[in-house]
């Protein structure tokens, strides 16, 4: 830095600095701690009163409902992103050390397309497939097969969850794989290491934190996600995210809707805190 | 050898079928939006256009896409100009707190979308500010400047750090320097997160159907109509929104990958 940026900084640095500063601080930290401040509210005559009181804490904690919803919930994110991370392994493998550097761009160019392009017209879509006189069905009846229930079932609610997070985990995987150094693997196989004990014993270690990061944002994606479990899943039973809309819809207890929301944040948080710690574990 | 063999075949093939798996609702929208069943199965009905012509005669569909038509462009906007702010401030400065800076920059995708909905709706009623078109805005703003700076950052990256130095060697002025060296260099990252973020305006549903009142953005027009029957309007409306979103998410791809193979080479 050849002059002294010092004397000139202050107008210059700062109009490049403020503005995220500005914006994210008042339209996404103040939300936030606002939310966290809200679930203290009271609601009395059917409106909100400013107030702090651990009434909707308490009375949210102590409904059966709402501790079905979170351990479903729980338990379906984790489901998707077990799920998710070993479909997405082998395409990533795939694309990573069976594909030219070329045919891996383009590849990841078509997967970022989707990630992009409405998730919501794309779960509609799957309810018009799915339905019980939908296209995969009418397709297993020609081989005689089904009619199954595939909408409004855990498998349906599975199926949204890829729609939203395959192409990610995929893309995450697949650059964490394509940075392994190949010397590595040539050398486990030289030392007459078999395919699939080169992948788990060289390829997965070497590739851990990309696949962590990969199936944390699974995680996150899908334990927040309200459209799937809703239309292809049919709310049977809701998950947090359903409870936080039909809380907020139905009339003025925000307070309620801000404690499961707090909540998320919260499980969110210790997770993804989890994951990284794990991914960064050995290496130290 | 043939093992070797069968099992490249085994991954091709099994590349495929993810393609299959992520493309096949793109697809089958496409396809079921020019059929004339109002169950759509296999095989299929007619070719029509009626749920195009019924979209078209629509009032609601046209209020729809002025209020999202006008949020995306003026969010694509604000969140690249902020997201251009914010790379520059990461590529050039060195300061306190910076971690935290970029943690707050980048964090908001990460917050799921509900949750960010009814904060931003809690907090806009708060401050009178909910229900109005500005109010998509602000919030979208807030989701789609990591993007923005994300593109524009990975553009700077590619930029001979010498030549900022060297323009102020040759007697430019900061301000001079950031208009006729920084600004043209990214250029291209700068139109690809205009149409990145614009593409994640127009697509978002769930905190536009929080905050938006009666100012109903296409896709919370969808999620409305969605509530009620299978209704292959939706299949019409959706092949619109697909195809607007895919072209602006390749034209900003191409914006980035024509930028790879100029910047290596320089670089």
């Amino acid at each position: 830095m050849a002059a002294d940026p010092r004397v000139r900084i202050n107008w210059f640095a700062a109009t490049w600095r403020l503005p995220m500063l500005v914006w994210q601080f008042l339209f996404f930290v103040v939300p936030l701690l606002f939310l966290v401040y809200l679930s203290f509210w009271l609601v009395r005559n059917y409106r909100m009163v400013p107030g702090f009181d651990t009434v909707n804490w308490v009375k949210m904690f102590a409904k059966g409902y709402f501790w079905d919803a979170y351990y479903f919930t729980f338990g379906m994110a984790l489901l998707a992103t077990v799920v998710t991370s070993c479909l997405a392994f082998p395409c990533a493998y795939a694309l990573s050390f069976k594909l030219s550097e070329t045919a891996r761009r383009w590849a990841i160019f078509f997967l970022i397309i989707p990630f992009f392009t409405s998730y919501l017209v794309r779960i509609y879509a799957w309810q018009v497939l799915l339905a019980e006189n939908g296209v995969i069905n009418a397709a297993l009846a020609v081989i005689g097969a089904g009619p199954y229930a595939l909408l409004n079932t855990k498998l349906g609610t599975v199926i949204g969850y890829l729609t939203l997070t395959l192409p990610l985990v995929v893309i995450l995987q697949t650059l964490s794989l394509a940075s392994i150094d190949r010397n590595l693997i040539e050398a486990a196989h030289n030392l007459g290491c078999g395919r699939l004990r080169t992948v788990f014993t060289v390829i997965v270690p070497l590739a851990k934190v990309g696949l962590i990061i990969g199936a944390v944002f699974c995680f996150i994606l899908s334990f927040g996600d309200f459209v799937s479990p809703y239309y292809l899943g049919g709310s049977k039973p809701p998950t947090l995210s359903i409870l936080i809309i039909d809380t907020t819809k139905s009339g003025q207890q925000w307070p309620r809707a801000a404690v499961v929301a707090v909540t998320m944040i919260a499980t969110l948080l210790l997770v993804a805190f989890a994951a990284v710690s794990a991914a960064y574990r050995k290496r130290a | 050898m043939s093992s070797e063999r069968a099992i490249a075949w085994f991954l091709r093939a099994y590349v495929g079928l993810v393609f299959c798996f992520v493309f096949a609702p793109i697809v089958s929208s496409f396809i079921f939006s020019f059929n004339s069943d109002r169950f759509p199965t296999i095989p299929l009905g007619e070719f029509t256009l009626h749920w195009y012509e019924t979209i078209y005669n629509d009032p609601d569909v046209w209020d729809a896409l002025r209020v999202s038509v006008i949020s995306a462009v003026s969010v694509s906007l604000i969140a690249t100009f902020i997201g251009f702010c914010t790379a520059y401030t990461d590529y050039r400065y060195r300061f306190f707190g910076k971690n935290a800076y970029l943690a707050l920059a980048l964090l908001p995708p990460t917050i799921p979308l509900v949750i960010m909905g009814l904060a931003m709706l809690a907090w806009l009623s708060r401050i009178g500010m909910s229900g109005h078109l500005y109010s998509i805005m602000i919030a979208h703003v807030v989701l789609c400047t990591p993007f923005a700076m994300a593109v524009i950052r990975l553009r700077l990256a590619q930029m001979d750090p010498s030549l900022e130095a060297a323009a102020w060697n040759l007697g430019a002025g900061e301000w001079r320097t950031m208009r006729e060296v920084i600004l043209p260099f990214t250029a291209p990252a700068i139109v690809s997160a205009l149409c990145l973020t614009a593409a994640v305006s127009f697509d978002e549903f769930a905190v536009a159907w929080f905050v938006s009142g009666l100012n109903k953005t296409i896709p919370v027009i969808i999620l409305e109509v969605l509530q009620g029957q299978v209704d292959p309007q939706i299949n019409a409306i959706g092949t619109f929104v697909f195809i607007t979103s895919m072209t602006l998410v390749v034209i900003a791809q191409v914006l980035l990958m024509t930028r790879q193979r100029k910047g290596v080479p320089g670089g």
